[in-house]
């Protein structure tokens, strides 16, 4: 199958995050969509490291997970701080640092 | 030991000195005079290593009278080499025996001087820095390190001068003296660099070995950097118009003026031309300059010191005056006449001002010679000092400075053409010279009844000041630091001070027969191996000139003196009716030419109205309107706009993050 497929599902899915993280206003789901951004580029990723037929495309991918999974900490960490001190759970609500 | 082991040496006494009182100025003055004696043991020690070297010195043969030594490499790029370097000749250790020998002097006089002042310790510490200066200027083998210590010496002259810190009139003279210093400075440095830019080295033996091969003789490079050294040489050495610091600098404590003002700093420019005479030969326009200048200094400097009443600022003048026959004699190539008469200058004017002090400390401060009067009997120890440095002052034989100033005067002569004019001046000079030297030894141990002070020093009471004033504006002070100690000390009741006195006046009166014409050149002979290339250091043939002018110069000194006497020796109306005579004359000599006048006139004023124009209505509209306005104005609109990039809110963030990494794929992209 030629490699063009899987970089469009894995273009697909990183799209549909992107578009996920800039329109959604819960942060819950804001997270939701960089995982599938992250997970739409591990796809690019492993379709190359099959492509090369050579693993470093593979453990790129692992290390994009880990990544992914301190974010998700991070990130939920945070949110359950927003809920415990009241605040609305809405990334427009959430707008200290304006400039 | 090498003869320039014993070179460091003379360095690291004076330098020692400063840095253990200095450090220590709180031990040291607890048992009184610990901080004098270690600053005068420190010079001392420094003499006797200026003496080894002269001895080792002797020990070459004369062509390898030359010697460089460098601890180590001070600066080597871009065809700089600069190098912590000393050179030793002849030249050199005439110049540290000189100031060593007479500093000793000095600093042994200060211990009873300043004995009671309450900066005893700091004046040692700065006495110390201030010949450790001088040394490094004299021992300097490069052009780098001469800078070094031609500018320390300006800064230990104004730390010495305004020695009294809480007297306004001794702080704005140090001011003065150290403006006026800068001004040399840039002279010495701007012409370092005319200089450097053919010989291509800093080294003095090397660069004076090149300029007879990067130059010809007159050329504009040549005569710009001489020209810009005399400059350097002038302000250091109080020549006109670069002089009016040095009248001030009277307001140093005395043994500071015989230190400054007799045997080191103002001798520096004479040090200066003879060190550089390789390049001052193939400049003649500047050897010109230099011996015109001198001329009129001394000249000009006579006259004023014939009317001043400031005992120590005649002396002053008389300084500048035969600072003025030194720097004529180096400029027309009377290389040893010239640093004759600076050794024997040293010694007789060490003398008087040392013999002055001691009058104005008879007199509890005051420094007026209108207040002075038959001192002779009261102060005889004193009156014997002043008369052999006035002798020797005045050129009367066989004093010193009768063999040195005829001698410079001599090759002066001898080189014909218009140098004629400058010997007629000089002679006239020299007479002009016994007559104020005179009229201020009349003044102030003859000239009828002796004042009461004097008077009250005759039964063996000094005189004490009912409150202790400042003698130039008459204000009351304290005895406190920053100010006069409470007692003043004179030479018939200090020890340490007769003793230095003593010596310097067997200097005064023997010095001169170390060069006798024709009899006995030791100076001539000994300076010879800096000279060897000089075209214009030869031994003098002998003519009428010689004899001619021995005659004239004693006959002119005698002349002199009786005119003085004539006028003040009694108490007459002479000098009114001379003054009432002469007005125009002597309002011009009163008022010192009217130099500081014109120098405010022309430049402090300008200077003044330039920066008063710039504060209302440059600063105000330019510098804080456009630059400084401009400036935060550019800076608070570049901030606004960017800050409204930061709106706080994450999904615009996550757009704009999107956006530019989409813009950077896509020039990748069509990069390739």
């Amino acid at each position: 199958m030629s490699i063009a497929w899987y970089l469009s599902v894995s273009a697909i899915v990183f799209c549909t995050g992107a578009f996920g993280v800039m329109t959604r206003r819960n942060p819950l789901v804001v997270l939701l969509c960089l995982e599938l951004m992250l997970n739409g580029a591990n796809l690019a990723l492993i379709a190359f490291s099959r492509m090369w037929g050579n693993g470093d495309g593979q453990i790129l991918a692992i290390v994009v997970m880990i990544v992914a999974a301190c974010e998700v900490c991070i990130g939920l960490g945070m949110i359950v701080a927003i809920h415990r001190r009241h605040l609305p759970i809405d990334v427009d609500e959430l707008r200290e640092l304006q400039g | 030991v090498s003869t320039t082991t014993f070179g460091w040496l003379v360095l690291l006494f004076p330098l020692l000195g400063t840095v253990v009182i200095g450090a220590g100025f709180r031990v040291f003055s607890v048992p009184a005079r610990t901080a004098g004696w270690i600053g005068t043991g420190a010079i001392f020690l420094s003499f006797l290593a200026a003496l080894g070297a002269l001895i080792s010195l002797q020990g070459h043969s004369a062509e390898h009278r030359q010697l460089v030594s460098s601890l180590w490499e001070y600066a080597s790029t871009a065809g700089i080499d600069a190098q912590m370097s000393i050179l030793l000749d002849p030249l050199s250790v005439f110049m540290i025996l000189v100031v060593t020998g007479v500093s000793t002097m000095i600093h042994l006089y200060s211990v009873s001087y300043l004995d009671r002042d309450r900066g005893f310790a700091r004046y040692f510490s700065y006495l110390n820095f201030f010949v450790f200066s001088m040394l490094l200027l004299v021992l300097a083998g490069n052009f780098l390190l001469l800078i070094v210590g031609w500018a320390f010496v300006g800064a230990a002259s104004y730390l010495l001068i305004s020695f009294w810190y809480r007297r306004t009139t001794a702080t704005t003279a140090g001011i003065k003296a150290f403006v006026i210093n800068v001004v040399g400075d840039v002279g010495l440095v701007l012409g370092t660099y005319f200089l450097f830019k053919h010989t291509g080295t800093l080294d003095f033996l090397q660069a004076f070995k090149q300029a007879p091969n990067v130059f010809t003789s007159g050329e504009a490079d040549v005569v710009a950097g001489c020209l810009l050294l005399l400059v350097g040489a002038f302000a250091k050495s109080a020549q006109i118009p670069l002089h009016t610091w040095l009248p001030d600098a009277m307001e140093g404590p005395t043994p500071v003026s015989a230190l400054i003002h007799a045997a080191t700093m103002v001798t520096a420019g004479v040090y200066l031309i003879a060190r550089m005479h390789p390049f001052f030969e193939l400049a003649p326009a500047a050897q010109d300059v230099g011996a015109a200048i001198g001329c009129a200094t001394l000249v000009i400097a006579a006259t004023i010191a014939l009317t001043q009443t400031d005992i120590k600022r005649v002396i002053a003048y008389s300084t500048m005056s035969q600072i003025g026959y030194m720097i004529m004699g180096v400029s027309v190539g009377a290389y040893a006449a010239g640093m004759f008469h600076l050794m024997t200058h040293a010694f007789f004017k060490a003398l008087l001002f040392m013999a002055a002090g001691s009058i104005i400390g008879a007199m509890a401060g005051e420094q007026s010679l209108d207040r002075m009067k038959g001192f002779r009997r009261a102060l005889p120890f004193t009156f014997a000092c002043f008369l052999i440095g006035g002798l020797a002052l005045s050129g009367i034989p066989p004093f010193s400075g009768f063999f040195s100033k005829d001698d410079i005067l001599l090759v002066t002569g001898e080189l014909g053409g218009w140098h004629w004019a400058l010997y007629a001046l000089g002679y006239l000079g020299a007479f002009m010279t016994a007559i104020y030297t005179f009229r201020m030894i009349f003044r102030a141990f003859y000239g009828g009844e002796p004042v009461p002070e004097a008077t009250e020093l005759e039964h063996g009471h000094p005189h004490h000041a009912l409150q202790p004033t400042n003698p130039a504006t008459g204000e009351v002070e304290d005895t406190d630091v920053g100010f006069p100690g409470p007692v003043h000390a004179i030479a018939e009741r200090a020890l340490p001070m007769k003793v230095a006195m003593s010596v310097l006046a067997v200097g005064a009166v023997g010095a001169g027969l170390i060069q006798i014409p024709e009899v006995d050149s030791v100076v001539e002979k000994f300076l010879a191996p800096s000279f060897v290339g000089s075209s214009l250091y030869t031994v003098h043939t002998k003519n009428g000139v010689l004899v001619l002018g021995l005659i004239l110069g004693t006959l002119l000194g005698l002349a002199g003196i009786a005119i003085a006497w004539r006028i003040w020796g009694r108490q007459t109306d002479i000098p009114a009716l001379l003054r009432a005579r002469f007005s125009a004359a002597y309002s011009l000599s009163f008022h010192k030419w009217y130099f500081d006048e014109a120098i405010d006139f022309a430049v402090v004023r300008p200077a003044r109205a330039f920066g008063s124009f710039a504060a209302s209505t440059f600063e105000p509209g330019f510098v804080e309107g456009t630059l400084i306005g401009g400036a935060t104005s550019i800076v608070r609109a570049g901030s606004a706009s960017v800050r409204a990039i930061q709106t706080g809110l994450l999904r615009y963030y996550a757009a704009l993050l999107l956006l530019g990494v989409a813009g950077l794929g896509l020039y990748f992209l069509l990069q390739t």
